[in-house]
């Protein structure tokens, strides 16, 4: 009988989108505008690199078709593989160290006394300033002998922070975390702040102390946005260039030299547009792969919500 | 059905709009004829403090009628990027600021530039044109003063050391050790990787002394096994000496050249002394006036016991030069780079603390912001039997930026002086 009545649900559903079709989902033209905006300012672009991945170019005279000689060099190049090593080692980094960060701020921040909308503005602060701005102060304070590592020399040796390559990823990983900690909290907080209320006081009533409640209340109603959050921090992680280049630019010698830079320094330093259009290329592909495991990984493609059963 | 028939007018009229307003802009375009004789033609340069010497220049020229100027001044952020996908595309400049050497020579490969009048040379210091030549054709003259690299030392910090600035390298390597000895840096570098092109400068001096300008001039020519020449592998192992005696301090790698670096540590007399370009005083003048009207010295870099090469050549920047597209009214470019070695221009460059390269800049060095300092520099420069542009820039970015990267693991001791050589040989592939 269950069956049966499913079945009859679905024939109705059906037989109701044969009738009114617009009802219920716009019409394919109204994709049309964002479809020709993808397609010219996304698609092409990418087709236009894959092609440029193939010649040889300089930018001055007209592109020659190589074939696969830039892939072929791409492969044996030593330096794109230590490229694509730190590139690595900054993304776990960069997510091992603002993921818990910015969950335990958003959570704390969710909450609604005074203080904490002051003491919360103040943490975004590093927000609103632009990466240029960040990464020179950085390396103002930074510097050996008239910033920090010079007033404790205790803590940083010879005070050689962005000289040695163990140092310089250190500090972009502080330095990124520390703007980007705010964007990802906020996602946060905006999420506790959806936490039903219900939920905590059901659990009060059952004896649930606040750190049982965190791991599971928060933490578990919080899984769509560490997706998200996780999401934006590794394409970002792939993507992070401009920190590099005002930080390190890319040393010691090449120590942090990550692909985007390397992409970067190949096209518009050294003016081989074949050869970094392989690089970007390769990033592409890298950023789709680990946004696709990400999804595949998180069950994101078939998220329900988290207030189901409420 | 009035609603459908409304819309569609309202489209049509865009359209009109559109078709109306590209054709007027195409009507814009094509009214600067590119091929003929006078016109107005369209002038890129680098934003800097002497603008508006060039500014006046242009309004003189302007006023003359023999075709229009148009300046555009340009940031220097991404000045070299805008100027390559400019001459890459139709919306390529008539005249342009270069650095000359190599960003030139890829331009006249591409047949981009016009060759110049050779009479222009006779207002000018041989030294300084070279830079300008590709192949031993003029490509572009010099609009700018001249930046050679030299010694800069602090006084006080020499006084108080009871020594004198160095004449020879054994000079350099004692006054290393009296200056480690009194916990002083005894020379301020930028080793960071955005600064590395301070540490250039000492590979630079160090070859020419060694081996001569002939061995560099070689290498640019296209000769890229002069780099195994043994001059580099001294110079290579000389570097070493030096960072591994301390001469450049424990943490250069993480300091950056300027205001808050190098000139800081040289005006606090944290640093005896730093290898810089001329620009040097400027930057010491902003940040602390009082050391660079009486605390700085300065000297030539120091002869090498044993080398070929002649103590009295220079290295650095010989100046920046203007260069001529074909795009560009032959009549109106021809006439505006003779404001170039006029007068008013020459002396509006000296008023800005500027030493010209060109014949008559001597007399007028005298009403100089500085006449002692901008008098050393030209007796450098037109003294010099040869001036060697710095290789990053006579090399052009694509060779010279790979080659900065290699000279920052040198000084790092992330390579040996052998696998320098051995890298840098294996530049250009």
């Amino acid at each position: 009988m269950v069956s049966l009545t499913s079945a009859r649900l679905v024939r109705n559903r059906k037989a109701r989108d044969r009738a009114a079709p617009t009802l219920e989902r716009p019409g394919v033209g109204w994709a049309i505008p964002g479809l020709v905006f993808f397609l010219v300012f996304a698609v092409a672009p990418m087709v236009g690199v894959l092609y440029l991945s193939l010649t040889s170019w300089d930018g001055l005279n007209a592109p020659q078709f190589t074939g696969l000689a830039n892939w072929s060099r791409f492969i044996d190049d030593g330096q794109i593989w230590q490229s694509t090593l730190v590139t690595g080692v900054l993304l776990v980094g960069n997510i091992a160290v603002q993921a818990p960060v910015s969950i335990l701020l958003g959570v704390w921040s969710a909450g609604h006394q005074r203080n904490r909308a002051v003491l919360s503005a103040i943490f975004f602060l590093p927000l609103l300033l632009s990466t240029a701005a960040t990464a020179v102060m950085w390396r103002q304070l930074l510097d050996p002998n008239f910033g920090v590592p010079a007033k404790l020399g205790a803590l940083f040796g010879d005070s050689n922070v962005l000289g040695t390559q163990k140092g310089a990823i250190v500090c972009l990983i502080v330095v990124t975390s520390w703007q980007f900690v705010p964007f990802h909290s906020l996602l946060y907080q905006g999420a506790a702040r959806a936490i039903p209320n219900t939920l905590y006081q059901a659990a009060e009533i059952d004896g649930a102390g606040r750190v049982r409640q965190f791991i599971h209340i928060t933490l578990p109603q919080l899984r769509n946005t560490m997706v998200t959050s996780t999401t934006f921090m590794v394409i970002g992680g792939l993507t992070a260039f401009d920190i590099v280049l005002l930080l390190t630019n890319g040393g010691p010698g090449t120590d942090t030299s990550i692909l985007p830079f390397s992409m970067y320094q190949t096209a518009f330093r050294t003016y081989d547009y074949g050869y970094a259009s392989a690089i970007a290329s390769f990033l592409l592909l890298l950023a789709t792969g680990a946004s696709l495991a990400l999804m595949k990984i998180s069950g994101y493609d078939k998220m329900t919500s988290t207030l189901e059963g409420l | 059905m009035k609603n459908i028939f409304s819309r569609r007018r309202a489209c049509a009229a865009l359209l009109a709009t559109t078709t109306m307003m590209v054709t007027v802009a195409a009507c814009g375009t094509s009214g600067g004829s590119a091929s003929s004789p006078t016109g107005n033609v369209q002038f890129w340069t680098l934003q800097d403090p002497t603008n508006t010497v060039q500014k006046t220049a242009v309004d003189t020229f302007n006023s003359t009628g023999n075709g229009k100027v148009n300046l555009s001044i340009i940031a220097s952020d991404g000045y070299k990027d805008k100027l390559r996908t400019g001459m890459g595309s139709s919306k390529m400049p008539g005249l342009f600021f270069n650095w000359g050497g190599g960003s030139l020579s890829d331009y006249v490969k591409a047949g981009k530039l016009v060759t110049l009048d050779k009479s222009l040379e006779s207002h000018f210091l041989p030294s300084a044109l070279d830079a300008g030549k590709v192949d031993g054709k003029l490509v572009g003259i010099p609009i700018r003063g001249t930046q050679p690299v030299f010694m800069f030392y602090n006084k006080k910090v020499f006084t108080d050391a009871g020594v004198q600035p160095p004449q020879t390298w054994s000079d350099l390597t004692n006054l290393v050790k009296v200056f480690k000895a009194k916990g002083i840096t005894p020379f301020a570098v930028g080793g960071n990787a955005s600064s590395s092109w301070t540490e250039l400068m000492w590979i630079e001096y160090l070859v020419d002394r060694l081996a001569g300008p002939e061995l560099f001039n070689k290498i640019q020519a296209g000769d890229w096994s002069q780099w195994k020449d043994p001059a580099v592998l001294k110079t290579a192992q000389l570097v070493k000496e030096l960072v591994d005696s301390g001469a450049f301090g424990k943490n250069f790698g993480s300091v950056s050249y300027g205001a808050g670096g190098t000139s800081t540590l040289l005006n606090k007399g944290k640093a005896a002394m730093t290898l810089m370009g001329s620009w040097e005083y400027a930057v010491q003048q902003g940040e602390a006036p009082e050391f660079a009207k009486s605390g700085m010295g300065y000297v030539a870099f120091p002869s090498v016991d044993g080398g070929k090469g002649d103590p009295a050549d220079v290295v650095g920047n010989p100046t920046n030069y203007i260069s001529v597209t074909t795009t560009a009214p032959s009549k109106t470019a021809s006439e505006f780079l003779k404001t170039s070695y006029s007068d008013t221009y020459v002396q509006g460059l000296v008023d800005k603390g500027e030493v010209p390269v060109t014949t008559n800049a001597k007399a007028m060095l005298a009403k100089a912001p500085d006449p002692a300092y901008a008098n050393f520099q030209y007796d450098l420069v037109s003294k010099a039997p040869s001036f060697t542009q710095s290789w990053d820039q006579a090399l052009g970015l694509t060779l010279g930026t790979p080659l900065l990267t290699e000279i920052q693991k040198l000084f790092n001791g992330q390579s040996t002086p052998e696998q320098f050589v051995s890298a840098v040989s294996a530049l250009k592939k």
